[in-house]
C-alpha cells in the first residue's frame, strides 16, 4: 500500500539521447489516459520534452512524441490526447484509437487519475478490450491520500490482470517503475484477462462474436473488441465491416435488435453501463475510504465558485494578470533600457552619407534592444503567472463562473482559456482552441483572439500610449479593447450559423501549483517566442533602416494616404508603420524609431494620434505567424476573411475614436 | 350536454391551477395565495375555494398559512400540462413562426385540448426540444419509461402505446438546488451529448449529486463517481432524475 519511490536509475540512462545504444531493444509505448490526469507531466519528464502543462482538460491536441534511453533501451514515447472514451466523437479519441489499434505500440501506458479512479477505469476497462499489453500508472497517488482514499494496488491490479504502479509525477515519483514495468510487458507480451461483462450482454458479445469470426473477415482489430463496437452501433467500424460483408451487418442487426427489446434499453447504453458497473466494483474492491475533514482545497473552490467572491476571483484573475504585466513589464523595460544604453547607444540619425554596413549594425542592435526591453519584460512575468494560475486548477474554476457570459458569445466557458492564452501570444493560443468541441466555436473562439491584446500589442499600447499620453488613458483602451471582443464576438456568432454546444467540463481538483513546472512552462513558451520573434526583430529591424535611409518607403505612405491622413488623422508616414506592423505589431514602434529618429514619439504624433494610432495597431490584422496558425487550421479563406474583418473593424473604430477625441480635446 | 361542458371547465381550471402552483414554486417550496390570485388574475376567495377541492383531491397540500405544495399526483399533473404548454410554444414559434409575444395566450388555449399521443409526436417532431422559445424555461420529460430519446424514436406510435408509462415523477437537475440528490433516470436530447454524459459516467440509474450552481444561469456543478463536472444549462436542462420522496419531504 505504501507508495513506491522510483528507485535511482543510473542518471546517464535517464537522459535523452539520440545515440544509439548497441545491446538493448527499442520499444515504442504509448501514454494514453482521460484529460488532465497527468500524462504531460509523465512525458516531460521521461523525455525532456516541453509539452505544455496546465491544470485543464485537453492541452495535448495532437500526439507528441519524444525518446528516452532506459537501461540499455531505447525507447521512444508517444504521448496521445487526453479523452474519455473510444467512440468517435472527436478528432482525439479516432487519432488515440487508430493509433492504438492499428500501430500497435509495444505496450500501453494508462495513466489514470488515482482520486477518481472509477470514472477513469471506464477508460481502462476500453483499453482491455482492445487487448493491448498494459500498465495501469496511478497519477496523483498523493492527491488520492489526501481525499482518504487507500487504494489496495495488489487487489487492483490483481482483479484488471494489469500490473499497476502507484506515481506522483509531478514529484518524478513512480514514472521509470511504470516504464520498467513497460518494458517488462513489451517483453513478455503477457495475455490480457479477459474481463467479462453482465451474462446477458456476453450472450450477445459471444453471439456477434462468433459470427465474425466465422466470416473471416482480416480486421486489424481484435473481435471482441470490433463486436463491442458494433453493438454500441459505431459509425466508423460498423462501415469498416459493412465494406467487406453486409450479412454480418444484418446478423448484427437482428441480436442487437431483439436484445434491446429485451432489455428496452438501447446497446450503446447497456454497454456504458456495464463498464460503469465493472469499473465500480472493481473500486468497491480494492479502494477504502476514509473520513476526512473539508481540506484547505476545498474551502479556495468554494470561494473561487462563490456566487459573489467568484466573479472577483474571475476579475481579479484576468484583471490581476494584465495589470501584473504591465506593470512588472513596464519597470523591468525600463531597467532593461538603462543597462543596455550604457553598453551602446542607437544612433538615431542616421543619413545616406555612413557606410551601408553601419545602418545595417545600427539597425540589428535596435532590433536586439527592442527585442530586450519589450518582449522579454513583458512575456516573462505573464507566462510565469499564468502558468502558475493554470496549474493550480484556477482557469477552470474562472470558465465556470464566465460560462453565461460567454454564451453571449456563442461559446461555453471553456472558450476563456484559449482567449486568456491569447493575451500571450495568439499563436499557441490559437492552437489550443481544439479543445472546444465543434468546428463553428473552434472558429468564434481563434476570431476572439485575433482581437486579444497579446504581449506585442501590449508592447505596443505601452510603448505609444502609456508612455507617452498617460498610462490610464492606455487601461481605457484595454476596456475598450475588451468590448470590442464582446461586440465581434456577437456580430460573428450571428454571421456563423449554428447552435452553440452546452459546457460539459471536469473540474479538476485544486493543487499547489508547482514552481518547478511553471518555470519551466514558461522557459517553453518564452523559447518559441525568442527563436520565432528576435530573428524577424533583428532582420527587420535593419530592413528598415535601410529602407527609410534611401528613401524608398514615400511612396507607400502615399498610396495608403486617404486611409491613414484623411479617414484616421494620422500622420502620413503611419501606412508605412501600419505595413510593418504585419509582420510584427512591436515593428510599429520600431519603425516610428527609426522614421523620427529619436525615441520620443511625441515629436511626430500628437496625443490623439498616438491613441488612434495604438487603436488601429491592436486591431487592424493579426500579425503574420497568427495569419498563418489560422490559415493552417481553418484555411486560408477563412484567415483571409478574419484578417478583413479585423481591418474592417480597426478602420472603423480607429476613424470614429479620431471624431471623436477630436471634439473632445 | 351543459353539464358535460362544464366539467370540462372546471377541469381546465384546475389544471391552470396546477400549472401555476408549478411555475411559482421554487425548488418545491409552498406557494400563498396572493400570488396565485395575481397570476391567473381572479379573486383571493376564488383561489382559496379552488386550492381546498384541489386539496380534497389530492392534487395539493393546502394549508392557509403556509400556502400550497404539490403532492406527487399533482405534480404529475403540472408537470403534464407545462410540457404540453411548453411545447406547444416551440412549434408554434419555431414552425409556425409565430411571435413570441402572442405564443403564450395561444399554447394556453391549446394545451388542454392536446392528448397525449399528439403530444409525443409534437415532441418528436420537434426533436426533443429543451427549453420554451419565450422564457428559456426547461420543458418537462415526458411521462413515457425511457432512459434516453433514442429508445423513443425506434418505436412506432403501436409501440409506444404499449411501453406503458413512467410512475416516477422526474425532475430536471437544471431546477434543483444545489445539496440535492437523486438517481439519473432520463437523458433528453441528440446522440452526441447523450454518449458523452455516459462517457462521463451520467448513466442510468447513476446517483447524481448538485454541488453548486454558479449564479446567472451559469452552470450546475455536479457530483458523480467520485469526480466532478460541470454541465452548461443547456445539458442541465436535460438531466433528469427521479424525486426521492423522503429528502423532499425532510
Amino acid at each position: 500500500m505504501a507508495q513506491q519511490n522510483s528507485t535511482a536509475v543510473n542518471p546517464k540512462d535517464k537522459t535523452v539521447t539520440g545515440n544509439t545504444i548497441e545491446k538493448g531493444k527499442q520499444f515504442t509505448f504509448a501514454l494514453a489516459g482521460n484529460a488532465n490526469v497527468g500524462k504531460s507531466v509523465i512525458f516531460n519528464q521521461l523525455t525532456g520534452s516541453n509539452q505544455i502543462i496546465g491544470n485543464w482538460p485537453g492541452k495535448t491536441v495532437d500526439r507528441a512524441e519524444g525518446t528516452l534511453s532506459f537501461e540499455g533501451n531505447e525507447i521512444k514515447i508517444i504521448d496521445l490526447p487526453g479523452i474519455y472514451s473510444f467512440s468517435t466523437f472527436s478528432m482525439e479519441e479516432i487519432v488515440s484509437r487508430d493509433y492504438i489499434a492499428l500501430e500497435k505500440p509495444d505496450a500501453v501506458i494508462n495513466v489514470v487519475d488515482a482520486s477518481v479512479l472509477e470514472r477513469n477505469l471506464f477508460f481502462t476497462l476500453q483499453l482491455l478490450e482492445m487487448n493491448v499489453p498494459l500498465v495501469l500508472v496511478l497519477n496523483q497517488i498523493d492527491v488520492a491520500k489526501s481525499k482518504g482514499m487507500l487504494i489496495d494496488k495488489n487487489k487492483l491490479s490483481a482483479l484488471l490482470g494489469v500490473t499497476v504502479v502507484f506515481a506522483t509525477a509531478t514529484r518524478g515519483e513512480g514514472i521509470y517503475d511504470a516504464i520498467r514495468e513497460a518494458v517488462k510487458v513489451a517483453n513478455n507480451k503477457p495475455k490480457c484477462k479477459q474481463l467479462k461483462y453482465h451474462k446477458d450482454l456476453e450472450e450477445q458479445i459471444e453471439k456477434v462474436q462468433h459470427i465474425i469470426e466465422k466470416e473471416n473477415l482480416n480486421l486489424e482489430y481484435p473481435s471482441r473488441w470490433v463486436t463491442i463496437k458494433l453493438l454500441e452501433g459505431d459509425i466508423e467500424i460498423t462501415k469498416l465491416v459493412a465494406e467487406k460483408t453486409k450479412t454480418v451487418i444484418a446478423q448484427l442487426k437482428l441480436v442487437s435488435t431483439e436484445y434491446e427489446k429485451s432489455k428496452q434499453e438501447k446497446c450503446f447504453s447497456i454497454i456504458a453501463s456495464e463498464r460503469y458497473a465493472l469499473a465500480s466494483s472493481t473500486v468497491a474492491a480494492s479502494l477504502q475510504q476514509e473520513e476526512i475533514s473539508r481540506s484547505i482545497t476545498d474551502k479556495i473552490d468554494w470561494f473561487a465558485t462563490h456566487r459573489v467572491y467568484g466573479y472577483i476571483t474571475a476579475a481579479a484573475v484576468i484583471g490581476g494578470l494584465l495589470l501584473w504585466t504591465f506593470f512588472i513589464g513596464n519597470t523591468l523595460s525600463g531597467l532593461i533600457s538603462e543597462g543596455l544604453s550604457t553598453i551602446y547607444s542607437v544612433a538615431p540619425e542616421l543619413s545616406t552619407s555612413a557606410s551601408i554596413l553601419g545602418i545595417i549594425f545600427n539597425g540589428f542592435w535596435g532590433g536586439i534592444d527592442a527585442g530586450l526591453t519589450l518582449i522579454i519584460p513583458f512575456v516573462i512575468p505573464f507566462y510565469l503567472l499564468l502558468a502558475l494560475i493554470e496549474d493550480s486548477g484556477l482557469l477552470t474554476r474562472v470558465a465556470f463562473m464566465m460560462d453565461s457570459a460567454m454564451h453571449r458569445i456563442g461559446l461555453h466557458g471553456k472558450a476563456l482559456i484559449p482567449i486568456i492564452l491569447g493575451y500571450g501570444c495568439s499563436v499557441p493560443a490559437i492552437h489550443s482552441c481544439k479543445i472546444m468541441e465543434t468546428r463553428r466555436e473552434r472558429l468564434l473562439a481563434a476570431f476572439a483572439i485575433t482581437f486579444a491584446p497579446c504581449s506585442a500589442r501590449t508592447v505596443v499600447l505601452f510603448g505609444m500610449v502609456g508612455l507617452f499620453v498617460g498610462i490610464q488613458w492606455a487601461l481605457l483602451l484595454y476596456v475598450v479593447n475588451l468590448a470590442i471582443i464582446f461586440i465581434m464576438g456577437r456580430v460573428a456568432m450571428k454571421a456563423v450559423p449554428g447552435k452553440t454546444t452546452g459546457l460539459i467540463m471536469e473540474m479538476s481538483s485544486f493543487k499547489r501549483p508547482s514552481i518547478k513546472i511553471a518555470l519551466k512552462q514558461t522557459w517553453t513558451r518564452t523559447k518559441s517566442i525568442i527563436y520565432i520573434v528576435f530573428p524577424i526583430y533583428i532582420v527587420g529591424s535593419a530592413l528598415i533602416q535601410v529602407l527609410y535611409v534611401y528613401d524608398i518607403l514615400t511612396p507607400i505612405s502615399n498610396a495608403l494616404y486617404p486611409l491613414t491622413v484623411t479617414w484616421l488623422g494620422l500622420p502620413a508616414f503611419a501606412g508605412v508603420l501600419l505595413l510593418l506592423g504585419t509582420v510584427r505589431k512591436e515593428l510599429i514602434i520600431l519603425g516610428a524609431t527609426a522614421v523620427l529618429g529619436t525615441t520620443n514619439l511625441l515629436t511626430g504624433f500628437t496625443s490623439v494620434q498616438l491613441i488612434v494610432m495604438a487603436l488601429v495597431a491592436m486591431l487592424y490584422i493579426p500579425c503574420v505567424s497568427a495569419m498563418a496558425t489560422l490559415g493552417k487550421e481553418f484555411g486560408w479563406k477563412t484567415a483571409t476573411v478574419i484578417s478583413l474583418a479585423n481591418i474592417g473593424t480597426a478602420l472603423i473604430v480607429g476613424g470614429l475614436t479620431y471624431q471623436l477625441l477630436n471634439l473632445f480635446i | 350536454m351543459y353539464l358535460k361542458k362544464l366539467v370540462l371547465a372546471v377541469q381546465k381550471s384546475a389544471q391552470d391551477y396546477l400549472k401555476t402552483v408549478y411555475n411559482l414554486s421554487k425548488n418545491g417550496e409552498a406557494v400563498n395565495n396572493t400570488d396565485i390570485a395575481q397570476k391567473l388574475n381572479v379573486t383571493p376567495a376564488s383561489v382559496t375555494e379552488m386550492l381546498k377541492k384541489l386539496a380534497d383531491e389530492k392534487y395539493i397540500k393546502y394549508s392557509p398559512y403556509h400556502g400550497s405544495t404539490l403532492t406527487e399526483k399533482g405534480l404529475k399533473e403540472a408537470q403534464k400540462i407545462t410540457r404540453k404548454h411548453r411545447l406547444l410554444e416551440s412549434f408554434l414559434s419555431n414552425v409556425l413562426r409565430i411571435g413570441n409575444d402572442k405564443v403564450h395566450q395561444e399554447a394556453c388555449q391549446m394545451e388542454h385540448a392536446l392528448s397525449d399521443e399528439a403530444e409525443e409526436s409534437l415532441c418528436r417532431l420537434l426533436k426533443h426540444p429543451d427549453t420554451c422559445p419565450d422564457d428559456g424555461k426547461t420543458i418537462p420529460a415526458c411521462d413515457l419509461p425511457f432512459s434516453n430519446c433514442e429508445e423513443c424514436i425506434q418505436l412506432h406510435q403501436k409501440g409506444l402505446e404499449q411501453v406503458g408509462k413512467r410512475d416516477k415523477n422526474l425532475i430536471s437537475i437544471r431546477e434543483l438546488k444545489s445539496g440535492s440528490s437523486g438517481n439519473i433516470s432520463f437523458i433528453r436530447g441528440e446522440h452526441k451529448v447523450l454518449q458523452r454524459l455516459l462517457d462521463m459516467g451520467l448513466t442510468p440509474g447513476t446517483k447524481i449529486q448538485i454541488i453548486k450552481i454558479a449564479p446567472i444561469d451559469g452552470p450546475v456543478e455536479v457530483a458523480v463517481r467520485g469526480s466532478k463536472i460541470a454541465l452548461g444549462q443547456d445539458i442541465a436542462c436535460n438531466v433528469f432524475i427521479e424525486i426521492d420522496d423522503k429528502k423532499k419531504q425532510g
